[in-house]
């Protein structure tokens, strides 16, 4: 696609199990296997799934946080993986993350003004007046005041701070963030706004995001595509109304039924899976997911699930399904 | 920039200060080391001795009272000391039929200050041929208050140096062990345990037995801060390791390295500073324990030599029974020149912890 702004294929990142007094390599945890999927320019997608299926590992195999084991990554046409120090340096001016806990992702010795100049000096993008200046413009962005820039992230609430994380992303005007469920450790109330100023921003400067979450009705709320993950893979891939709408996964189907709906007149059918994640260490062969399948039950046809790896395919146009009987 | 100016502006240097002030002990501990290094600093002004001047016929002289009142019961606004005169080997008595007024700014023996300013100028003084021992005398009758002053340049600055060469060594090692892992990690760590694993007293011994024995006093000066920094750096180097262990999984430093921060500056800038709270107490902590490092090698021979003072061979010419009972000046002067720095060293640092930490800086709600 021309306009992927960024295009992954076939990441993979296996952890090694390290046992024993010389560190003898035991096993892989196969915590992404092989996922494939492209962010266009200017757009949200987000990427929903179980604690552990692999979608904080695979944003910051993204933003190589994390060397990834295999697979590609190209962000604006070049080849993340390939690039050498000085190339990934630049590149880091252009992808941001912004984390999950507004407590730990601030450096409590820094004051907000220093934190933020520090991102700008590392980029040489502002010095001295320029610079304090730009800390200012940073704060009014995310809704703060220039004049917290003296305080130290204590002085913070969690949902400020996770303004201070945003804006420390946004110093080095990149094009794009990997968000690592910004929202998930935040009041309820305190999530709405979050999500508001992220759609501002997002309004306002153009920027693409790829919005890691678990919580499926805010995913809803701010993608525009969603992908669903399980296991270290893909399993569904869609724009956000169709996959909504027209779940084609039993494991999207079975999520999405347990999403509560605020109105105690409509009752619904809730698919209760069984048993839990299995270790990704050791995944089932076959469909990952057969081993909890609803559907493969009632097909009766769990041969096929067992033996053959269902393939990311195309059901309908933008609409992609990992399941051998979507 | 359009700021409301709602609040006063204050430097973070400012802001320390304001809240380093709130706690009296740490400011009564500044104020107390504040004091012992400048008085090191102009030792040979405010002696009235040279550091190794004997008086032999004076050995054990106790100290000399300063009086105002005479034997007549005259008040005199100028003190005084009376001469002494030994009645029995080391046993004196006061001549109360006459008065040694005691004089500022008297000249006596020549030195130069800090190597550079002779001047032959002390801060108080009795008249040529007479003494005054306001703090004793030792058993070569030389003034205490005057050695004591000479050996705190060694003692007082032999934690400092010592402390600087092996908290950098240690924080740098540490550091750089718990940041990077892998095989630097193991080597770093297995000789950190390799000097641990040594007794401390072989250890001292043997690193001293690496130096000549006959080494010029500045030189083993330096042998003994190399000695005892070289031991120092290891269990500081283990610890900050393990906090740079966690505080590496932070998100912060997470958000560092995505900013394409370098490593180094990574460590220095974000690992480090975190470490600091821990760090600043081990090492008014670890002060002390140098100053008692230093007694310990002279007390083995080994340190600081004669004719040169230090407050270690100062303690050790006191060790014996004879000198607790007859002459305690001998011991207690360097005690408690040693006790009162290694207290105003822990209010000093506990005061400076708590200062350095942002969280208890005051004014930052607004």
């Amino acid at each position: 696609m021309a306009d992927a702004l960024l295009a992954v294929s076939g990441l993979k990142k296996h952890f090694p199990i390290k046992k024993g007094l010389f560190s003898r390599v035991v096993g892989q945890v196969k915590a992404v296997d092989g996922v494939s999927f492209e962010v266009r320019q200017g757009e949200t997608l987000g990427l929903v799934g179980e604690s552990g299926c692999g979608k904080t590992t695979t944003g910051r195999c993204i933003l190589r946080l994390i060397e990834p084991t295999s697979g590609q990554v190209r962000f604006q046409g070049r080849e993340v993986t390939q690039m050498g120090k000085a190339e990934l340096r630049a590149m880091r001016r252009e992808m941001q993350v912004v984390f999950q806990d507004p407590y730990s992702s601030l450096n409590p010795r820094l004051t907000v003004g220093s934190m933020l100049g520090e991102a700008l000096a590392v980029h040489r993008l502002a010095k001295g007046a320029a610079a304090r200046e730009r800390v200012a413009e940073l704060l009014t962005l995310v809704g703060l005041s220039p004049d917290h820039a003296r305080r130290y992230p204590h002085e913070f609430s969690g949902g400020q701070r996770q303004r201070l994380g945003i804006a420390r992303a946004l110093a080095v005007s990149p094009k794009l963030i990997v968000l690592d469920e910004p929202v998930s450790a935040l009041d309820v109330s305190i999530q709405a706004q979050i999500i508001n100023l992220l759609q501002d921003l997002q309004s306002r400067l153009g920027l693409t995001y790829l919005f890691v979450a678990h919580d499926l009705s805010v995913v809803e709320h701010i993608s525009d595509r969603v992908a669903v993950m399980y296991l270290g893979r893909i399993v569904e891939l869609a724009d956000r109304a169709t996959l909504y709408r027209d779940p084609r996964h039993p494991y999207t189907q079975s999520l999405l039924s347990a999403v509560p709906i605020p109105d105690p007149e409509r009752r619904k059918e809730r698919i209760v899976l069984k048993g839990d994640v299995p270790s990704p260490a050791r995944p089932p062969a076959g469909c990952r997911f057969h081993p909890r399948c609803f559907l493969a039950e009632k097909l009766g046809t769990l041969a096929r699930c067992s033996a053959e790896d269902p393939e990311l395919r195309e059901v309908a146009p933008g609409h992609w399904v990992a399941c051998h009987f979507a | 920039m359009t700021e409301p100016v709602t609040r006063i502006e204050r430097t973070p240097a400012q802001l320390f200060w304001r809240q380093f002030q709130r706690n009296p002990l740490a400011v009564a501990g500044l104020a107390i080391l504040l004091a012992l290094y400048g008085g090191t600093l102009i030792a040979p002004f405010l002696a009235p001795y040279a550091e190794n001047d004997i008086d032999r016929t004076r050995f054990y002289h106790p100290p000399t009272p300063l009086r105002w009142i005479d034997a007549e019961g005259r008040f005199h606004l100028q003190p005084f000391v009376h001469p002494t005169r030994e009645v029995t080997t080391s046993r004196y008595e006061e001549d109360r039929s006459r008065r040694l007024p005691v004089q500022v700014f008297v000249k006596g023996a020549p030195y130069r200050l800090w190597g550079l300013l002779p001047s032959d100028r002390h801060l108080y003084g009795v008249a040529p041929g007479e003494r005054i021992f306001l703090l004793g005398a030792d058993h070569q009758g030389r003034c205490v208050w005057t050695r004591l002053l000479f050996g705190a340049q060694i003692s007082l600055t032999v934690g400092l140096v010592g402390i600087a060469i092996s908290f950098t060594l240690g924080m740098l090692l540490g550091g750089v062990s718990g940041y990077f892992g892998g095989w630097i990690d193991a080597l770093v760590m297995r000789f950190v345990e390799l000097l641990l694993s040594i007794p401390g007293l072989y250890l001292i011994v043997a690193l001293r037995g690496v130096f000549p024995s006959d080494l010029p006093s500045h030189q083993l000066y330096l042998a003994i801060i190399a000695i005892l920094a070289f031991i120092g750096w290891a269990g500081l180097a283990r610890v900050i390791r393990g906090m740079v262990l966690s505080i590496r999984r932070a998100e912060y430093v997470t958000a560092a390295e995505a900013l394409g921060m370098s490593r180094m500056r990574i460590i220095i800038r974000h690992i480090l500073p975190n470490t600091l709270s821990y760090v600043i107490v081990a090492a008014t902590i670890a002060v002390p324990g140098y100053i008692l490092g230093e007694v310990f090698l002279s007390f083995l021979g080994v340190g600081v030599q004669e004719p040169y003072a230090s407050w270690g061979n100062m303690l050790n010419q006191a060790r014996s029974l004879a000198s607790l009972r007859y002459y305690p000046w001998m011991l207690f002067v360097p005690g408690l020149a040693i006790f009162l720095t290694v207290m105003a060293f822990n209010f000093f640092g506990d005061g400076l912890r708590d200062a350095l930490d942002p969280r208890k800086t005051p004014g930052g709600k607004g």
